[in-house]
């Protein structure tokens, strides 16, 4: 696995705010993430992990404060350079393992690698012509980390990641987060088991 | 052989892979005789030849029906004695009995041109057959459109016989809205009392398409078992591959493969 | 392959693959065309002249009602979320997936125009108006449409509701269609005005309705 050539990126956050359904859920929240670092963000059901992956990706907008990432790709929004993982997988079932991948290596854009390749790291090369609607939840979830091997992005943005792994699938992660760690990326995970790998961690909302 | 055993997928495929191509020879042979005695049937005084087109319409037209009388049977035997052949024999039928339906229309409109002036005119019979020809393809999208087979089976099997019920209905409705709109149609499309020469080339024509019908029904059949097989073989090679933590994957391959090729 | 060829390429495999296929929209038309009869009498020489209003109102109704789900898909499985974040502007990604939807659901429309034209008692010129003009108009009601689609997503309702919100929208190409394909036919109003009109909504259409979608689908993403 190539480095990602980044140099030393940080991500932060100072004084974020975020409103859901006109309930607030978070504020005054600060975080931040230094190239080769993890972040598990842990916290009771509903405190807010979940929104503070998406205030990041882009997919929410803050009710306040601010989010940067210095030392990135100065083109690209902050939302480009993120992966997200989140609760659900986006597959179609209709499509085959291959065809599943193909397309998001395809259209997300950017430093492209290997589909096969990303395949077989996760475990699913024999299973690339399969419809994607015959997979296991664990397998489907595989097929999430493949795309996030297949097209490099800095920041890794994880939403309960391991939840559908069993133990080999959990170590396999472990590994996969340690080499993109190692070649200078983040992560910021949303977790309530531990992540498998040193991380630091963010609590927010209180005691758990 | 009992009935029951028919029933089991294995047996029925290997009882209509020895019966098919008899079935096969006996259609063409009878198709041939038909067409031939069609041949040389005297022209109508009034139509002239083109009343030959009648030894196909109308066969196709009375099989369009028949063969929705099929998977009604076929839906009865899905929801109430859950047969396990019940849902393929109705999934199998219905394509083949658009397609007759479909050269029905097309020959009723072939035949009427002469008369009409149109390809395409909205008397009562050839307009009810236009309404089974929507019926036929809206059970294939229902068909179509569930994923999972036994599903799709039974919702497919409610409509088939709320269908059945209803096509009486239509028929009805249809002929009373065309008297409300025209006088009574000038021209019989064959409802005549048929002379002998006309009547034995029809009986043969409607016999042959009947045996064709059984012959393509058995074969779709035979493919939809198979089309199934892959299915569920797929889906256990999923969950055979979920279940395994170990990767070196060579052994399980090895097991795959060969219960592909015994299917 | 660059991005949106492959957005296109993977909805027409879904909309091929998936359920009835596209082609549920094409029995949706011929449906409703069959039941034009019913209600209006099967008089031929009445149905000749309502031929063209009968073909526009079932194309018009089987676009808008196959459109509802566009987004709905990506938004339910997470999708919608990764396109939104990937480097192709998401009025192009929207812009995308309505013409992948004209292709596969749009255009079986334009080519079933000739069997239905028959059942209406249509001659060729006729028939070759209509079709002509669905092919000029059929797009204006997938791009206007889309937008119905995107609300949907965002208000988190479907059905009829959308349509009643975007029908209105639809009138003008209904107007302009019908009218280019009378002009054909009964004539002392040419051709070319019409159709011309009916050309450029088309194409006001795609550029209004990317941007219209996209901006509802970023206000729904939450």
């Amino acid at each position: 696995m190539s480095g990602l050539n980044q140099g030393d990126m940080r991500l932060s956050g100072h004084g974020l705010r975020c409103v859901r359904g006109g309930r607030e859920v978070f504020a005054g929240l600060d975080f931040a993430a230094g190239s080769g670092e993890a972040v598990a963000v842990v916290g009771r059901n509903g405190s807010g992990k979940t929104s503070l992956l998406r205030l990041i990706a882009g997919l929410l907008v803050p009710a306040g404060g601010t989010i940067a990432l210095e030392g990135g790709d100065g083109e690209l929004t902050l939302a480009e350079q993120c992966h997200y993982l989140g609760h659900r997988d986006a597959l179609k079932p209709a499509l085959s393992v291959a065809e599943n991948l193909a397309f998001w290596a395809d259209f997300l854009g950017g430093e492209r690698f290997d589909a096969a390749e990303s395949l077989a790291e996760v475990g699913l090369d024999h299973a690339t012509h399969l419809p994607a609607g015959f997979l296991s939840a664990g397998q489907r979830r595989r097929l999430s980390l493949a795309r996030l091997l297949t097209v490099r992005r800095p920041v890794w943005l994880l939403d309960e990641p391991t939840n559908a792994l069993d133990v080999a699938g959990q170590d396999m992660f472990a590994g996969l987060m340690r080499e993109h760690l190692a070649a200078g990326g983040m992560i910021v995970a949303a977790t309530h088991a531990p992540l498998g790998i040193e991380s630091r961690e963010l609590r927010i909302g209180g005691m758990a | 052989m009992t009935l029951i055993d028919l029933a089991n997928p294995t047996r029925f495929l290997a009882l209509t892979a020895r019966v098919l191509p008899w079935l096969a020879a006996a259609t063409i042979i009878l198709l041939t005789i038909g067409l031939y005695q069609a041949a040389l049937a005297p022209d109508d005084y009034q139509q002239g030849a083109t009343v030959k087109i009648m030894f196909i319409h109308v066969p196709n037209a009375w099989l369009s029906m028949f063969v929705w009388g099929v998977m009604s049977i076929a839906s009865l035997g899905t929801l109430v004695w859950r047969h396990p052949l019940a849902d393929v024999a109705a999934k199998a039928a219905a394509p083949i009995g658009a397609a007759f339906t479909f050269l029905a229309l097309l020959t009723g409109s072939l035949w009427g041109r002469p008369m009409w002036g149109t390809y395409w005119e909205w008397d009562a019979r050839l307009t009810s057959v236009l309404i089974l020809f929507l019926m036929y393809l809206g059970l294939m999208a229902l068909w179509r459109a569930v994923d999972d087979p036994s599903r799709a089976a039974r919702a497919a099997a409610v409509l088939t016989l709320v269908g059945a019920i209803n096509l009486p209905i239509i028929k009805f409705s249809v002929d009373w809205w065309n008297t409300l709109h025209q006088p009574a149609s000038v021209m019989r499309m064959g409802g005549s009392a048929l002379d002998k020469s006309f009547l034995i080339p029809l009986l043969v024509m409607a016999v042959a398409f009947t045996l064709l019908f059984v012959t393509l029904h058995l074969a779709a059949m035979r493919n939809e078992i198979l089309r199934r097989r892959v299915r569920s073989l797929q889906m256990m090679q999923a969950s055979r591959m979920a279940f395994s933590s170990d990767m070196a994957a060579g052994s399980r391959e090895d097991n795959a493969s060969k219960e592909a090729g015994a299917a | 392959m660059t991005a949106l060829a492959a957005l296109i390429r993977r909805d027409i495999r879904i909309a091929l693959r998936v359920g009835g296929g596209a082609l549920i929209g094409v029995l949706f038309f011929l449906t409703v065309v069959v039941l034009m009869p019913f209600a209006v009498g099967p008089d031929l020489a009445l149905l000749s002249r309502l031929g063209p209003a009968i073909l526009w109102l079932g194309a018009l109704l089987a676009s808008l009602l196959t459109l509802d789900r566009l987004f709905m898909a990506d938004h339910e499985d997470g999708s919608l979320d990764l396109i939104t974040m990937s480097r192709t502007p998401l009025e192009l990604a929207c812009a995308a997936k309505a013409l992948a939807h004209w292709l596969a659901a749009g255009l079986p429309l334009i080519v079933a125009t000739p069997v239905l034209g028959l059942l209406l008692n249509l001659d060729m010129i006729a028939t070759a108006a209509v079709a002509l003009t669905l092919l000029a108009g059929t797009p204006a009601l997938t791009f206007t449409g889309m937008i119905g689609a995107a609300l949907a997503v965002t208000l988190h309702r479907g059905g009829l509701l959308m349509a009643v919100l975007v029908l209105p929208l639809s009138i003008p190409v209904l107007i302009f269609g019908v009218a280019a394909s009378q002009a054909v036919i009964v004539g002392p109003m040419t051709f070319g005005a019409p159709f011309s009109i009916l050309c450029a909504l088309s194409l006001v259409s795609l550029v209004i309705g990317p941007f219209a979608a996209a901006a509802s689908l970023r206000h729904g993403l939450d």
